[in-house]
């Protein structure tokens, strides 16, 4: 049994980590971006920005004051027995979402779509958001957090199987392009495509392929990889840097997750995770030990299956 | 990389920011202020022009430095302040109160993100004698959070919540900003916007149309969506 005070600290834990300690594998990407960047001007961004990391770890603060709208991913392993059941662990990710606002502090930046109510905890009417998967034959719980802004780089559209791949790159330039003009999307971004599914899934698959999977991590479909890194190029050939410069730092990387889908249709999303691609996950084990790290690890074997029976 | 402090001119000047000042402000320089400066977006701008509320400091005496923000920051029970990070929101949003928030409070720069559009810029700033900065990056909470040595006051925190607040904040060596807009009305984002359009159709020479259209929005990709 996983004691609920456990699962709560840790849960409140990766919210300080996401907030303040970049992603080494994202910060990484921005160095290498911002030594090959010819202009200037998106080259002394790019130098900010790693400034900012480093000053965010040393002072123990927020890198980015719109901490964006925090959220959490669960996935369970299917032995895990988390004290008090799934309604006590959703608690327990309410309950750490409002003490790290305050302590850390966050932005509350949860509001009534309507009334503009504030509680000043980033809790309301569901929020946190939170999204749960399993996994077999372990008895470990992940716990991941994504701060993520949300009102510019997003983008849906249904696609046609006739307009194949040049509707991809289509949508892809027409979305970077409309959010990438005054950095609108804060580039360079680990960009999420969502390929397939239900509409709602297709928003979830790009979501999730941009916030929790890392810089150099390809899908292990080499067809997908390959168009992932045809994309990607796509996107840095725009001439466009951070903040809509001129430049070539537009994608730091780019993940493709596909859902299979209605037969007329194609769906699309496009989503960019920012120049703070904030996120940090805990492995809770089934003795209460913890275990951190910045790779989610969210995609797996059995995440992607295709089969009705699930078998190693 | 290029090496770019070299080249970019760098300037540091004290808030209230005098008209010499601001006169001097290049499109593309970085700046950083000391003084105070003080935090207004919707809730304040709705509270001040649709409301008819008084501001509730002395504008500009006190500052004449409108930042379009909502820090990451805490009030206490015993009424002290935990600032961490301090970022900027996108101003396109607060067009349509700029003319009479100019007029009622005297600010002369604007902080934010992504600037305003070179209309807005040549109709509302040039006649106010305003420019704009824009945060860099856009990410740079900490940087920011570490130039505000103190919260010297909180209004309408119960009212609006903390993110809409005013806040009024004694800043020191705060920055880094780059001028996008200046007296005459020229954008750097305007400018950089167009030298990267001329790029652009080039990139969809060989795609082929798509099978659906989209209604009721722009075709044109030199547009901006602001």
């Amino acid at each position: 049994m996983i004691p609920y005070d456990c699962i709560e600290q840790a849960a409140f834990n990766i919210m300080e980590r996401a907030a303040i300690d970049i992603p080494e594998d994202y910060r990484q990407s921005i160095v290498e971006l911002a030594d090959t960047e010819q202009s200037e001007l998106s080259c002394f961004v790019l130098k900010t920005m790693i400034e900012n990391y480093g000053a965010a770890t040393a002072d123990r603060r927020p890198m980015c004051a719109d901490t964006g709208l925090p959220r959490y991913y669960v996935k369970v392993g299917n032995d895990a027995r988390p004290e008090g059941g799934f309604i006590a662990l959703e608690k327990a990710l309410r309950s750490a979402t409002a003490r790290a606002t305050h302590d850390i502090p966050l932005r509350p930046n949860r509001v009534h779509p309507l009334w503009r109510t504030d509680l000043n905890n980033n809790v309301g009417i569901n929020a946190p958001e939170i999204d749960w998967s399993f996994e077999p034959d372990v008895d470990w719980i992940d716990l991941t957090t994504v701060h993520k802004g949300g009102l510019f780089g997003t983008d849906y559209r249904m696609l046609f199987p006739g307009d194949g791949i040049d509707g991809i790159k289509r949508f892809l330039l027409d979305a970077l392009i409309a959010f990438g003009k005054r950095g609108l999307a804060c580039q360079p971004a680990i960009v999420g495509v969502g390929l397939g599914g239900s509409k709602d899934a297709c928003m979830v698959l790009g979501k999730q392929a941009a916030c929790l999977r890392i810089v150099g991590d390809r899908h292990p479909d080499p067809k997908i990889a390959k168009l992932e890194m045809e994309l990607k190029d796509l996107g840095n050939s725009i001439g466009m840097g951070p903040m809509g410069f001129v430049g070539s730092s537009m994608v730091a990387d780019l993940h493709i997750e596909v859902g299979y889908t209605h037969t007329g249709g194609m769906p699309m999303s496009v989503h960019t995770f920012c120049l703070a691609s904030r996120r940090a996950t805990v492995r809770i084990h089934a003795d209460g030990h913890l275990e951190y790290r910045t790779d989610p690890q969210w995609f797996s074997k059995y995440s992607r299956r295709e089969t009705v029976e699930w078998s190693q | 990389m290029v090496a770019v402090d070299q080249r970019l001119q760098q300037v540091r000047f004290k808030v209230p920011a005098t008209p010499e000042d601001i006169a001097t402000l290049k499109i593309g320089s970085i700046v950083y202020l000391d003084g105070v400066i003080y935090t207004g977006r919707e809730g304040v701008y709705n509270r001040v022009i649709e409301q008819g509320e008084r501001i509730p400091l002395e504008l500009p005496a006190v500052s004449n430095v409108n930042f379009h923000c909502s820090p990451a920051a805490a009030i206490e029970p015993d009424g002290s302040y935990n600032v961490g990070g301090v970022t900027a929101t996108a101003s396109f949003r607060f067009s349509k109160w700029m003319g009479k928030w100019f007029e009622l409070s005297g600010a002369k720069i604007i902080i934010g993100k992504g600037g305003m559009s070179g209309q807005d810029y040549r109709d509302l700033f040039v006649p106010a004698g305003a420019i704009y900065l824009t945060t860099v990056g856009y990410g740079t909470g900490a940087l920011l959070g570490r130039g505000i040595k103190r919260v010297i006051d909180v209004f309408w925190a119960e009212e609006l919540g903390n993110a809409q607040a005013m806040w009024v904040f004694e800043v020191q060596n705060f920055g880094p900003f780059l001028v996008d807009s200046d007296l005459e009305g020229n954008s750097l984002f305007e400018q950089q916007g167009q030298l990267i359009n001329a790029n652009l159709e080039s990139l969809y020479a060989d795609l082929k149309p798509p099978a659906l259209s989209r209604f009721g929005e722009t075709d044109n990709r030199k547009d901006e969506l602001i």
